[in-house]
């Protein structure tokens, strides 16, 4: 069997054959600008609601990454994919304009690792052949789900977060160049007590500490072995609280660890903590580090995205927020 | 639901969050709310002076001047002016009626996509609902208390 502790071994190192993002204009101002395949002017995308705007993304992202792996539509074997709104609409709604078979998701923001670690499984098993990892979220539609609506005159809390426009796909298959997907953590839910809604960072750090030292002793590996460990969306806070955590418990991550929220943004002014949303992570992975990464620069990455699994119903009833992380190894 | 009670929350890491917290800059906020919610209001003295002149008095010159702040406050929010007025000025653009016409406003325009009357209509009231719930209740209570003084 090649699982230890809760991680998972691909020993037939399933290949990320191709990868493709779609950001919101906001988005383009900043890190992923340039690395992303295609940045909106428009965050409606030509769209009536966000919500279609969304799935557009989404599917656009998916379509690309196909595109580009030289597949045909009809040689994907499964749609692995998920995002933030009730009933993962966007995600179900984009899938029903291909004739591949989609396993719907929900991981929250750690959406895109899961689906990763998910597709590596079935792809390295040999029951598929390809398989396509993707997600997104946007800016407007979040708000108006977990907040208030757009226009509301209110201030954002110091410790608040910025939702990413943005959608990002990858298609996994058993040969071929590309970057490995070596082995996979899968995550515990982690719950520490925080119940603000708008400090997700600190919700969420515990549960990315906690995936992360699991796979440093499942793989027997520490922070120096890899080039990059990236997390998902902790912001600048959350990040500050995972390297405390992972430096209690022995592991110094502080070298090694960038934050795809903390990054995102080219100002981190009134987006205070930086990006969130499950297309954060989603969008910088397909875009910068994994063209980074195919141009040699990243030798080995470790990724756990994180995400926070509360509802507004949830945070509502006064309940704290249940977080998760599910990492995966990346090697070129 | 069960396990998660108050009781097995990480009390060391909710201590220890506090302290990594960013601090809310309240001085700073107080100044900004004080600055623009005190020019709303002079502008709305400038209106009713204007309304003054113009002979009304009494009832409808405090009706008149608060339609057309209302009016003000609905129309910069469609115009996507008022949430970064809001963002700078916090409470100081939510207390005055301004900020009433904008909390009712920003939902109906949201909430448009999912209907008229479903949508636009129902979900109107969704953060207004509970400062006219809370507001009519205050009115009844200082009603009362007036009543008996």
């Amino acid at each position: 069997m090649n699982k230890k502790g809760n991680t998972i071994f691909f020993e037939n190192a399933p290949r990320i054959t191709s990868f493709a993002a779609v950001c919101g204009s906001k988005e383009s101002e900043g890190i992923i600008g340039s690395y992303a395949d295609i940045a909106l002017s428009d965050d409606m995308y030509g769209e009536s609601t966000y919500e279609k705007a969304e799935c557009k993304m989404l599917s656009t992202a998916i379509s690309l990454a196909v595109k580009k792996s030289g597949y045909k539509e009809n040689e994907v074997d499964v749609l692995f994919s998920g995002d933030l709104l009730n009933q993962i609409i966007s995600a179900s709604f984009a899938a029903r304009d291909y004739n591949f078979p989609f396993l719907g998701v929900y991981s929250a923001c750690s959406t895109m690792s899961e689906s990763m670690l998910l597709a590596a499984a079935l792809v390295n098993a040999g029951y598929i052949n390809s398989a396509v990892a993707a997600t997104g979220s946007h800016f407007a539609s979040a708000e108006r789900q977990y907040r208030y609506p757009l226009e509301l005159g209110c201030t954002r809390p110091p410790q608040a977060q910025w939702t990413v426009t943005g959608a990002g796909a990858n298609l996994i298959s058993s040969g071929g160049r590309g970057v490995k997907i070596v082995n996979g953590t899968m995550g515990r839910v982690c719950d520490f007590g925080v119940t603000d809604v708008n400090n997700m960072g600190a919700a969420m750090a515990p549960a990315a500490a906690d995936t992360l030292i699991r796979h440093f002793k499942d793989t027997e590996t520490s922070p120096e072995d890899y080039d990059l460990i990236l997390t998902g969306d902790l912001g600048a806070l959350g990040s500050r609280i995972l390297k405390d955590l992972t430096w209690e418990k022995g592991f110094d991550v502080s070298e090694k660890h960038v934050d795809c929220g903390e990054i995102i943004y080219k100002v981190i002014e009134s987006e205070f903590q930086g990006g969130s949303g499950a297309g954060c992570s989603a969008t910088v992975l397909n875009s910068y580090v994994l063209t980074k990464m195919s141009a040699g620069l990243y030798g080995r990455v470790l990724f756990a995205a994180t995400g926070a699994l509360l509802s507004t119903v949830s945070s509502g009833q006064g309940e704290s927020i249940p977080c998760i992380s599910h990492a995966v190894q990346l090697e070129n | 639901m069960t396990g998660r009670t108050r009781e097995n929350y990480n009390r060391n890491y909710l201590e220890y969050v506090k302290t990594q917290d960013p601090p809310t800059k309240h001085f700073k906020n107080c100044l900004a709310a004080f600055g623009v919610g005190g020019f709303i209001c002079c502008i709305g003295q400038f209106i009713r002076y204007m309304l003054g002149y113009a002979g009304l008095s009494g009832d409808e010159l405090a009706g008149s001047t608060s339609v057309i702040l209302i009016f003000i406050g609905c129309l910069l929010t469609g115009l996507g002016v008022y949430d970064r007025i809001g963002r700078y000025a916090g409470a100081g653009s939510i207390v005055p009626i301004t900020g009433f016409a904008n909390s009712v406003t920003s939902p109906a325009i949201e909430f448009k996509t999912e209907g008229w009357i479903y949508g636009m209509a129902a979900k109107m009231f969704t953060v207004a609902g509970a400062i006219i719930v809370f507001g009519v209740f205050s009115g009844v209570i200082v009603g009362l208390v007036y009543l008996f003084l």
